[in-house]
């Protein structure tokens, strides 16, 4: 692991799905097993470039998600490196008992791709507005689950999904994010990384919330307020020495994901801290809605994900650890 | 002479739809442009000559329904139900923003005329399967449409949709495909094909097939409802051959899934169907 924060809050102005992309074509350039599969979504991860720089490796399924999945297990039994998209509503919805028993359940390696995670899908609305499709992969036992922030993190997922033996779902942002990372940057899966110290509460975010998070630490060091903030990419296999680390040395967790509290990156911290180290938590994120159409800022406010809902979580947190 | 007024009025509708789908669409600068346009002309003959719907009784128990599975044309649908009363227009000019009726996808939630909610492509077919079977079995007299995309025809649930309304001979069912020949990605053919064509699987599925050779034109959609509502004990399918974007002459020359026009362009394309509108309702008389 080796990366450089950036964190300055700067709208990126590349494409975050190009860091699957481009990752893709340096990977299939190495690996000729590997191949792209999607489901006339295509252009939507900008996948036209693997279909013109490897045509042989380019697998056009079609709108029929289910096949596509399960044919992809296929292709893996034969040591095939399958990386499949579609959109995350989708991935995780309309193709999961396949995912579940073709994939999971038969231990055959296939890289899941959903795009639009959550609040990111924007004026595509509730349709395609996926607030349970990370929860979905993580109860497929031994699935692995990423949440990547940005362009950088994405590129550097994709690669090290290659030498992944399990399946795996990784939620890909299009477009609507910030840079944290810079290029090159270097991550492990399974290993969250600390981007702020502090000792008074963590925050453990992932995804777009990074950059809120990031945010909420400089408006909390203001008032005096010191957290820690964690950068879990990765939902399953969790970090667990890092939660309990931080629940253990700042007594508090804000975990702060674009998806649903109930089934994700929330869920995940509090299944490990409520059998290993009980600790104050409070869960940033949907709680018990669907989606709509609206700006990505407008839904950030409307379900409770800016820097400032975090912040106040923080002071909240603290207040109940005293207690 | 009656027929032909008719129909001539049904094309000023079809036009007004297209009109009125653009500017729905320019009001916030992008969207689904190519499979609204493709089905104006269906809608028009639907809403406008065939279905028994009130605007101000939108769910009256006899009505027909109208499930636009491919849910992404909602805009049309939209400029179709404001045409007709259930709701000014205007309204419909707050597409996708935050707060809106109206949705990117049509749903029944949120919107004034919409039966049932689409979006996941696939979902549509079946949920009229089911309200074509449940008004039957409540003694309702009534037709339930569903229109669906030739790429949404890729769905796995299509034909297990296909296959259930085949066995239980839902006659008061009509599906529309729209053959726009275009999915998201680029030509049916190329993304994924249908074999001998949709028309031959269903009809290898029980349907009776109508194969509408211009389904940009009412008057023939017109007569292809007609024929289809004397066929007993089997649903029927329309095959509407038709063209991804009609109308609005950016999306018609790509056949391009989403638009995302500069401002000039989109004033240009509604400018020509302002005129396309005038020149339709001088026609004949
Ligand atoms: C289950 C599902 N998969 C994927 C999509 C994304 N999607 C929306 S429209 C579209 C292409 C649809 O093509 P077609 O049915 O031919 O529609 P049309 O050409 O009439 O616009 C795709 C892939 C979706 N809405 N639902
Ligand atoms: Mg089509």
């Amino acid at each position: 692991m080796n990366y450089t924060l950036i964190g300055k809050h700067e709208k990126d102005a590349r494409d975050c799905r190009d860091g699957y992309a481009n990752a893709m074509l340096k990977i299939m350039s190495e690996n000729d097993r590997v191949l792209h599969i999607d489901c006339d979504l295509a252009g939507c991860v900008n996948a036209t470039k693997i279909k013109k720089a490897y045509p042989d490796r380019f697998i056009n399924a079609g709108i029929a998600e289910a096949n596509a999945m399960s044919m992809s297990c296929g292709l893996a039994a034969t040591g095939m490196i399958p990386f499949m998209h579609t959109f995350g509503v989708f991935a995780g919805r309309r193709m999961f008992d396949q995912a579940f028993l073709s994939a999971g359940y038969s231990n055959w390696p296939v890289h899941v791709v959903g795009t639009d995670p959550g609040v990111t899908a924007a004026i595509n609305g509730a349709t395609h507005m996926p607030f349970e499709d990370g929860g979905l992969y993580r109860i497929v036992p031994n699935a692995v689950v990423l949440d990547p922030c940005d362009y950088a993190q994405a590129y550097s997922l994709t690669e090290k999904l290659v030498d992944c033996k399990s399946l795996s779902y990784m939620r890909l942002i299009r477009r609507g994010f910030k840079t944290v990372y810079a290029d090159g940057s270097d991550f492990e899966i399974g290993k969250g990384v600390v981007l702020k110290e502090g000792n008074d509460a963590t925050v453990i975010a992932s995804g777009i919330m990074i950059d809120n998070a990031l945010k909420a630490y400089e408006l909390l060091e203001t008032e005096d307020i010191h957290v820690r903030v964690i950068d879990m990419f990765t939902w399953k296999p969790l970090d667990e020495q890092l939660v309990l680390k931080a629940a253990e040395e700042t007594g508090a967790i804000v975990s702060a994901e674009n998806h649903f509290v109930g089934s994700g990156l929330g869920s995940a911290i509090a299944n490990l801290l409520a059998e290993r180290k009980p600790t104050v938590q409070e869960y940033i994120g949907i709680h018990n809605r669907y989606g709509q159409v609206g700006a990505q800022e407008e839904l950030e406010k409307e379900y409770g994900l800016t820097a400032e809902d975090i912040a106040a979580a923080v002071r909240k947190a603290i207040e109940r650890k005293k207690m | 002479m009656e027929k032909e007024k008719m129909i001539h009025e049904l094309k000023v509708f079809a036009a007004e739809i297209r009109l009125e789908t653009l500017k729905i669409i320019a009001s916030l600068g992008s969207g689904h442009v190519g499979g609204s346009m493709s089905i104006a002309d269906a809608l028009a003959v639907l809403y406008g000559a065939v279905m028994n719907v009130d605007p101000n009784d939108p769910l009256k128990k006899d009505r027909d329904w109208c499930v636009l599975s491919k849910g992404h044309a909602g805009p049309a649908m939209y400029a179709t139900l404001g045409l007709k009363g259930y709701y000014p227009i205007e309204e419909a000019y707050t597409l996708n923003r935050f707060g809106s009726s109206f949705p990117s996808h049509t749903d029944h939630l949120m919107t004034k005329g919409i039966d049932l909610t689409t979006g996941s492509l696939g979902q549509g077919i079946s949920e009229a399967v089911g309200a074509a079977l449940g008004n039957r079995m409540q003694g309702i007299d009534s037709h339930v449409f569903v229109i669906i995309g030739d790429g949404e025809a890729d769905e796995g649930q299509v034909w297990e949709a296909a296959q259930f309304a085949a066995h239980y001979k839902l006659d008061h069912l009509i599906c529309l495909v729209d053959a726009n020949g275009r999915q998201l990605d680029g030509s049916v053919d190329e993304v994924m094909s249908h074999g001998k064509g949709i028309g031959a699987k269903f009809d290898a599925f029980g349907w009776k097939v109508i194969d509408v050779r211009d389904g940009n034109d009412v008057g023939q959609i017109y007569d292809a409802i007609t024929e289809a509502y004397q066929i007993t004990g089997q649903p029927v399918v329309l095959i509407l051959n038709t063209v991804k974007g009609k109308g609005a002459y950016f999306a018609e020359e790509t056949g391009e899934h989403s638009s995302k026009p500069s401002a000039e362009v989109m004033s240009e394309a509604i400018r020509r169907l302002e005129a396309d509108l005038e020149n339709i309702r001088k026609e004949v008389r």
